[in-house]
């Protein structure tokens, strides 16, 4: 085989249990990650593209409050049912992860610097001089004045400024998979094209793989090689950007594109899932 | 002339003081909007975008008396209604309302939707029966797809979606003629936001509402506004038709927005 995936995901789902029921996240995802790739996954609120990213380094809370099934291979070595230590190597290290809120996912209370040397002297210990690997990281994201940002407590800095200190943790131990989950959603237009601009070129000059999660098929048009649609728990279409959106097959995915307004098409009214779903049901009548 | 003028802003200016000497800036006051003209036609949509600190939200804020106004003039059918103190502004209250962005954050937890529809009709309305309140919460509910059974609920019992409709509900209970919109599509999800300005498109036909819609996404503001104003740093750079705006526009700022919006 020439090409091993990076990551390989198979049948990995995700369930809950509170008070006796069970009720099921996410079910039978199947993705392969190339390095290098970008993988785009869309879907709704509580359509399980989250979990499903989290389940990948069990960053959810333990059995039995919450099962994964399936397997998830990392470089050949399979991440579900490790013990939270070893998870713990593979965390921030192998597989990073960025969120929503920049300013929700950096401790208040410690500088910018502070915690990404944290991450470093976590999982790199052969690093000699911490604070120069802190500087460069900072740096690398773009931030133009990074000692003075490494000196910074989070309320000091924008928000778009903390979601490059943000990436700049994740890169600081270099790691194989970066998941994004919705990294921009919080942001002004103009910040998050810079923001899709930096993931583009750390894709590009790393070599780094990004699991994209995001509801802005905008976005996803113009970064993603691959792109997974959820709904409901389940992957109801996947395949390259290029087929899934100039073509969609699922009724669902038209809808959700349909649903959006564009810049320059003005209708009358915009269709909204409702009217997506109900015609194909007409049709296969 | 179609239609009349309903809202006249002049010069708008909303300063803020900001602390003595502070620690980390002089005491200068922030200028958070800082002379912004323009006009709300009857039963018309206006779209103001702008990113976050341009201003956006405080323009709509000082319409509705929620941000004090330090110079201009916001004129009601010809008559000021910037500087009028609350008591006197309360019969213009009925007329302009608000619809808040935080589905979430902007409805009373503890109150039934029942509760939350009928207070501002026991302001506005007091001769009202409890059974007329009742009678309009159920109509008002209908009036945004919602079902009136629903009415003994409570807020956490909905959607987001659903929760952004009671809002729109609220704003309608007093039959106002402008709705004051802060970013009330963008927390929810695309389909969502989808059937929320369809529902807003609806009313506006069949109750000739006008919106002031404050919102981020050009594409919704492209869609849904008959004029519209971009904002950077307190001030309007350009306004006229979403056709010319958003397909011609002549200001750099705006263009640097619109290059920003990826496309597909």
């Amino acid at each position: 085989m020439a090409d091993q995936p990076l990551l390989r995901v198979r049948d990995l789902g995700v369930s809950f249990r509170s008070g006796g029921a069970e009720s099921i996240a996410s079910t039978g995802v199947n993705y392969d990650l190339a390095p290098g790739e970008i993988l785009a996954v869309v879907g709704e609120s509580g359509s399980g593209k989250s979990v499903s990213a989290l389940a990948l380094t069990r960053l959810l809370p333990p059995e039995p409050a919450c099962s994964i099934r399936g397997s998830v291979q990392l470089e050949g070595t399979e991440l579900v049912g490790l013990s939270e230590q070893a998870l713990t190597r593979v965390r921030g290290k192998r597989i990073a992860y960025i969120f929503q809120e920049p300013g929700t996912s950096m401790n208040p209370v410690y500088t910018v610097g502070f915690q990404i040397a944290e991450a470093v002297r976590t999982h790199r210990p052969e690093v000699q001089d911490v604070n120069a690997t802190v500087v460069d990281a900072l740096a690398a994201v773009g931030i133009r004045e990074p000692a003075r940002a490494a000196a910074s407590y989070p309320h000091e800095l924008s928000g778009g400024m903390l979601q490059r200190a943000m990436i700049a943790m994740a890169l600081a131990c270099d790691p194989k998979v970066l998941v994004a989950d919705e990294p921009t959603t919080a942001l002004d237009v103009t910040i998050q094209k810079q923001i899709m601009e930096l993931l583009a070129r750390l894709r590009r000059e790393r070599g780094m793989s990004i699991l994209l999660i995001t509801h802005n098929f905008g976005i996803v048009a113009n970064m993603a090689d691959n792109v997974m649609v959820m709904h409901q728990g389940r992957v109801v279409e996947q395949g390259s950007v290029k087929d899934v959106m100039g073509s969609p097959k699922h009724p669902y995915t038209r809808g959700l594109i349909g649903c959006i307004p564009r810049l320059g098409q003005r209708r009358r009214r915009l269709s909204t899932l409702e009217d997506a779903m109900r015609d194909s049901q007409n049709a296969n009548r | 002339m179609s239609s009349s003028t309903l809202l006249e802003v002049n010069d708008l200016k909303v300063h803020y003081p900001r602390p003595g000497a502070g620690w980390f800036r002089k005491a200068e006051p922030v200028r958070a909007v800082d002379g912004v003209t323009f006009s709300v036609l009857r039963g018309k949509t206006v779209g103001l975008v702008g990113e976050s600190g341009s201003g956006k939200t405080t323009t709509g804020r000082a319409i509705v008396k929620l941000a004090p106004v330090t110079a201009g003039q916001i004129l009601w059918e010809g008559q000021d209604i910037g500087r009028m103190d609350n008591r006197a502004f309360l019969p213009w209250r009925k007329k302009v309302q608000m619809v808040f962005q935080d589905p979430y954050g902007s409805l009373n937890p503890r109150s039934d939707i029942l509760g939350i529809l009928s207070e501002p009709l026991e302001i506005h309305f007091p001769g009202m029966s409890r059974q007329d309140r009742e009678a309009r919460c159920a109509e008002l509910l209908t009036k945004v797809g919602l079902k009136p059974e629903q009415m003994r609920r409570h807020p956490h019992e909905f959607s987001g979606g659903q929760r952004q409709r009671i809002g729109i509900a609220r704003a309608l209970a007093v039959q106002p003629e402008l709705i004051v919109c802060d970013e009330p599509v963008s927390a929810l999800d695309v389909s969502v936001q989808a059937s929320v300005v369809n529902l807003l498109q609806d009313l506006q036909e069949e109750l000739g509402v006008a919106y002031l819609f404050i919102a981020h996404d050009l594409a919704v503001v492209e869609h849904i506004s008959h004029h519209v104003l971009v904002m950077e740093k307190g001030l309007v750079v350009e306004q006229g038709s979403p056709e010319r705006i958003l397909g011609d526009p002549q200001h750099p700022y705006t263009r640097t927005l619109l290059d920003a919006v990826p496309k597909f």
